[in-house]
């Protein structure tokens, strides 16, 4: 069997439509996870019960059970007593949720990776607990974990096919139904090497801003 | 230093009260590190706490500091409340925001330092004063600048913490802690990180401030020299409560308590 480019260029415009899908379920689900994965994290170190223990319970629940249960219960379930989203918004918020549990797990280690004396001197200093986090605490344990939420977003991308299970064609989703219809296979080859081209710059460029966060 | 029991509500004056430990007693577990202390301080006082290891001396800066909170009893700063407020003749905890406003009056400098590593030397000092005391940043920048030469690193204002000596990250330290202007000052073990090299220019600083300034000062330290120098009282502590205490040339010429000897034969 050889490969035919002309399969492949044929199937660019559905190509292009996917790519969009899957940067867009990406950029945004990445932004989720990280925005929601912070707030999980210093809600777990609230000095109220009420806020911590719901908060363990949900992350807990959320990051032991399968993303695409997930994805159905986002997309067909949660309409039927609440807002119904689009295939696209439900993978993001389901990919973005998803991954939000495993982030606050790192920001958590950032977080008691800061020494307690950068607690003792905000406190001494009278700095309020919203500006000792913003000022002192969150930009020490961001720098530290940033290489570990990188690794997130890789798997991020990875996991991102998964919204085509709900009617969101990311690149995957496209290949395949083009494939389908065409009994060929060249677009899943070049779906599976564009993967590749996504992944490693995206991971290049974290490593790049690792050392650029690196405290001095 | 005076044990006098009277409750004379005297606010913030020259040579009057200025902190007040009453039947204070803070626990870890069944360890009784503070018992039942009493003590007071005057204002404008250089007091130094000596005493063995675990005898409670960090614990009573760092419950002044709101760092740790005692089981029982109150600690009166400047007349009011630390940790307690009065609401219909009774003492309740006191607020976040009453608590943050008595501890305005306290600033600690630590044995490890504790410089924010993310901040540079100038904001280090100014951060504070900017965000807690509502000083322009201009304002928080001069007096940064002048207590950063009174503490001799100008030249650093624009480093890092991290590449700093020692020594110099503990004078930003104490630049930092003066940079609110406090009444009171805590210091805590301040040389005990330090490289033998790099004390003497720190104490010297402090010697400096001690003179120089109305400031109170609670110092915990093991330089004995030190505390001989700066010292209008010596505490002597051993499990939780003031064994002795007195004038500098009293408690170290002629301790009376047995403990006190041993102690201080041991570290002179």
């Amino acid at each position: 069997m050889t490969f035919d480019w002309g399969v492949v260029d044929d199937f660019m415009p559905r190509f292009w439509d996917g790519v969009l899908i899957t940067l867009q379920a990406l950029a945004l689900g990445t932004l989720i996870a990280f925005a929601l994965g912070l707030v999980w994290a210093m809600a777990q170190r609230s000095e109220l019960k009420w806020i911590r223990w719901p908060v363990t319970v949900v992350t807990e629940f959320i990051r032991n059970t399968p993303l695409l249960v997930q994805l159905f219960f986002l997309f067909y379930v949660v309409p039927e007593w609440g807002p119904s989203m689009s295939p696209l918004t439900t993978g993001i918020v389901g990919l973005g949720l998803h991954y939000s549990t495993y982030t606050a797990e790192v920001y958590r280690a950032g977080i008691d990776g800061v020494p307690t004396g950068q607690w003792e001197a905000s406190t001494a200093l009278s700095l309020s607990k919203g500006h000792t986090w913003k000022a002192v605490i969150l930009p020490q344990a961001i720098r530290r974990v940033v290489p570990a939420l990188g690794n997130y977003v890789i798997a991020m991308l990875k996991d991102s096919p998964m919204i085509a299970m709900i009617g969101a064609l990311d690149m995957l989703g496209e290949a395949r139904g083009f494939s389908n219809e065409t009994f060929t296979t060249e677009a899943l080859t070049f779906v599976g090497v564009a993967f590749i081209v996504i992944a490693y710059p995206a991971s290049l460029l974290m490593r790049a801003l690792e050392r650029r966060l690196v405290l001095k | 230093m005076s044990s006098s029991k009277n409750e004379t509500e005297n606010p913030a004056v020259d040579g009057s009260e200025l902190i007040r430990f009453d039947k204070v007693t803070k626990r870890y577990g069944s360890n009784v590190v503070l018992d039942q202390l009493d003590f007071s301080v005057n204002s404008g006082k250089h007091i130094t706490l000596i005493g063995p290891s675990g005898s409670g001396k960090t614990t009573i800066l760092r419950a002044l500091m709101t760092l740790v909170k005692p089981e029982e009893g109150t600690i009166k700063v400047s007349g009011q409340y630390l940790f307690h407020e009065e609401k219909d003749g009774k003492l309740v905890d006191a607020g976040e925001s009453h608590i943050r406003e008595v501890r305005k009056n306290i600033g600690m400098v630590f044995q490890q330092f504790n410089l924010f590593p993310n901040m540079k030397v100038l904001r280090n000092i100014t951060e504070a004063p900017v965000h807690v005391l509502g000083l322009d940043k201009d304002e928080a920048d001069e007096r940064a600048r002048e207590l950063l030469e009174l503490v001799g690193l100008t030249e650093h204002l624009d480093k890092y913490p991290s590449q700093l000596s020692g020594g110099q990250q503990q004078r930003v330290a104490i630049a930092r802690a003066l940079a609110m202007r406090p009444q009171i000052l805590l210091l805590d073990e301040v040389t005990s990180a330090l490289d033998p090299e790099l004390v003497a220019g720190v104490l010297d600083l402090l010697r400096d401030i001690a003179r120089s300034t109305d400031i109170t000062m609670l110092c915990v330290t093991h330089e004995m020299g030190f505390a001989r120098d700066i010292s209008d009282d010596v505490l002597m502590f051993n499990e939780g409560k003031v064994i002795e205490s007195g004038a500098p040339e009293k408690i170290f010429s002629e301790p009376e308590h047995e403990r006190t000897r041993e102690f201080l034969s041991a570290v002179l």
